[in-house]
């Protein structure tokens, strides 16, 4: 099936939970959020949260800034 | 509103600076300006994490004992601030939130009707927000009665160094707006800046570029640092008059013939 990672098209196989894809992806897991079609999902449901076909994910980190301009509806 | 302390949501601060993450040209000299500002909060912004290539986190190369205020810096819209504050709140286990929504790029200037609107949902969600706006008195108000944790005017537009612009908003801010926390944010360009910011009643000044764009960063780190208390000093002490004309300082009489 197919999903989206900040904004990227990414063919997987089988139905892994939010949890393998972060694993798979090489994320570390501190100090990262993730939102799934919208809504923020909590470090402990990762595990329970299975992806289905066309999610749309958005896994974020902190950066340096003060303000940082390139971030808007497109972005996040 | 206390007089010795900062104090924001709770949370009680000995410096009234508190400054960016932003523009510095190398981790070293982040750091080394953090050390020398004496701040004890610093800003963060929320972006995608690269998915090609490993990152650190770049919180490790802050401080741990700063307090990390995450802000949504980018967002353009409400909703967009919203999803970014929830994200920040979860990766970091705070309820700080410096709330800032942009209406224009050129200027950086903030939506202020967006703002109002997020700072209401923030809130019912438990956030302690500060959120960016103009330096106006009226939103100011809206921002206060939406409940938010202090508000954040800005002195001039993000990253010109311009100084105060409008000294005269911040004053009728501070004069109607007593018991509200007010942070100056944006514009600050040198230390004289921050003084005139903290004589005019804020409570304290966010900045970023100005000691990140400064030739020596931990030397002007260091210079607001004296500039933000020597303003709040003038603050309390209450400034003497201005006058038109000359009001002399020696007596007037017994001046030889």
């Amino acid at each position: 099936m197919r999903v989206y990672v900040n904004g990227e098209s990414r063919e997987i196989q089988g139905t892994p939970s939010l949890a393998e894809l972060i694993a798979e992806l090489d994320l570390p897991a501190a100090r990262i959020a993730v939102e799934v079609n919208r809504e923020v999902v909590r470090r402990g449901e990762w595990v329970n949260t299975m992806l289905r076909d066309g999610d749309k994910i958005e896994i974020v980190h902190f950066v340096g800034g003060g303000f940082v301009p390139f971030c808007g509806s497109d972005n996040i | 509103m206390s007089r010795k302390n900062l104090v924001i949501a709770g949370r009680t601060f000995s410096s009234r600076l508190i400054i960016g993450t932003g523009k510095y040209r190398n981790y070293d000299e982040m750091r080394s300006a953090h050390d020398a500002s004496g701040a004890e909060m610093v800003t963060v912004a929320v972006r995608r994490v690269p998915l090609d290539r490993s990152t650190e986190s770049f919180l490790d190369h802050l401080n741990p004992a700063l307090q990390i205020l995450p802000n949504t810096a980018g967002c353009y819209t409400a909703d967009d601030a919203v999803r970014t504050a929830r994200l920040s709140r979860e990766a970091l286990q705070t309820d700080l939130v410096k709330l800032e929504v942009i209406g224009d790029q050129t200027t950086l200037f903030p939506d202020n009707e967006q703002t109002l609107e997020a700072a209401r949902i923030l809130v019912k969600e438990g956030f302690a927000v500060l959120p960016y706006f103009n330096d106006d008195l009226i939103m100011a108000k809206k921002l206060l009665d939406a409940g938010c944790a202090a508000i954040m005017p800005l002195a001039a537009p993000i990253g010109s160094g311009l100084g105060v612009q409008n000294p005269a908003n911040l004053r009728i801010m501070r004069e109607q707006l007593p018991d509200a926390t007010i942070i100056v944010d944006a514009g600050v360009g040198t230390a004289s800046d921050a003084a005139i910011a903290m004589e005019l009643g804020a409570d304290g000044v966010l900045m970023n570029t100005a000691i990140a764009e400064a030739e020596d960063p931990a030397k002007m780190a260091t210079a607001m640092k004296l500039a933000i208390e020597a303003g709040r000093l003038a603050y309390l002490a209450g400034r003497m008059p201005k006058r038109l004309y000359a009001s002399a300082s020696s007596p007037l009489q017994g001046v030889i013939k």
